[in-house]
């Protein structure tokens, strides 16, 4: 976390926070049109600074206002997010063996701050678990640099965008940046085949499977490009081990 | 400040904090040795790429849950343009912020001077 000396004077540290550097313009962009949508949408500036500081979670933010504002039952807004958010259940699997030898509250900490792109880039930088104490010292110094910076960009563009509500019109499209920010990221993760399938299936399910309520065509496009890509391996590995 | 604030609301947007946590520290909370399968081991190499692929491509090629019926939209020159600079770059360097400004500076033109 970024907030510990002993991360933050790490030089992982800044390794993690040049990275998310990168994608910032994308983030700060998307989190300025968040901010910007939940004024246009009714709700108060308290209400709409309150939900930027704790949600935290754009996705579920842009899916949830549209029922806050409709009067839906709390469960079914609720409901909503964890369906929206089902994909950070799946990353965090992922990134359990990284962070059990923390404490409980800091493993709570570090799970509420990871979103999908500090969670995208610390799996790339570091494909695996520290072997030791150092490694995993520096693993989670890269990870506060990353997630201090794409926390400052989203929060102090978000908060923009609720207060300048007014001057900015949507129809602008300036949230279309954190779009390109998330296909920079992709295009850096394209480092296989099996991964380009992966992709192509993920994106050609996802919006085959739009229909589906709270966003679930998201973790069934998941399901099956991962499910399709270790088919795809099984049937591989012969011919390789052949070659 | 503007609109008027309710608690009913507050409360909810207190529940989809804790949402976050939840979802996000999910495999984190129980401190129990436990293991994820092999496959299931395996299988995460792909997940990253798969989750992002799912939620941009739909934004980039529907509109309001249809699927778009022109070429003549911004987004996928735009896509096609940060994509390019990406692997002209071959991804050194700050290449995702290439992307974003390549990206958008095909997209905006387009979009607000062509109106696709």
């Amino acid at each position: 976390m970024f907030f510990l000396r002993s991360h933050y004077r790490h030089p992982e540290f800044r390794q993690g926070a040049i990275d998310a550097l990168g994608v910032a313009p994308g983030l700060a962009a998307w989190g300025l049109m968040t901010g910007v949508a939940m004024m246009k949408s009714g709700m108060s500036t308290f209400e709409a600074l309150l939900m930027t500081l704790t949600v935290y979670a754009g996705s579920s933010q842009l899916a949830a206002v549209p029922l806050l504002t409709a009067g839906a039952p709390m469960w079914v807004i609720l409901a909503t997010a964890c369906c929206v958010n089902l994909r950070f259940v799946v990353f965090s699997a992922h990134m359990r063996p990284y962070v059990m030898h923390l404490p409980r509250w800091q493993r709570l900490v570090t799970g509420y701050l990871t979103a999908d792109l500090s969670y995208v880039q610390f799996t790339k930088r570091f494909p695996h678990v520290g072997s030791d104490a150092a490694h995993r010292r520096a693993q989670q110094a890269y990870l506060a640099g990353n997630c201090g910076v794409n926390w400052v960009a989203w929060m102090g563009c978000s908060v923009l965008g609720v207060v300048l509500a007014n001057f900015i019109p949507t129809h602008w499209g300036l949230g279309f940046a954190g779009i390109l920010a998330l296909l920079g990221i992709l295009c850096s993760l394209a480092s296989s085949q099996l991964r380009l399938v992966s992709a192509g299936v993920a994106g050609a399910a996802a919006v085959a499977a739009f229909a589906l309520p709270f966003k679930l065509n998201i973790l069934v496009a998941i399901a099956a490009a991962v499910a399709l890509c270790l088919i795809l391996e099984e049937t591989r590995r012969p011919q390789q081990e052949q070659a | 400040m503007s609109g008027s604030t309710d608690l009913w609301t507050l409360l909810i947007i207190v529940g989809l904090a804790a949402v976050t946590v939840l979802t996000r520290s999910f495999f984190f909370i129980s401190s129990k040795p436990w293991k994820l399968p092999h496959w299931a081991q395996r299988g995460l190499q792909y997940a990253p790429i798969a989750a992002l692929a799912a939620v941009i491509v739909p934004e980039m090629v529907m509109t309001q849950g249809q699927f778009i019926s022109t070429w003549q939209d911004a987004r996928l020159f735009a896509v096609a343009a940060g994509a390019a600079w990406f692997f002209w770059r071959k991804g050194a360097g700050q290449a995702v912020l290439g992307t974003i400004v390549a990206g958008m500076a095909v997209y905006l033109p387009l979009h607000l001077g062509l109106g696709w």
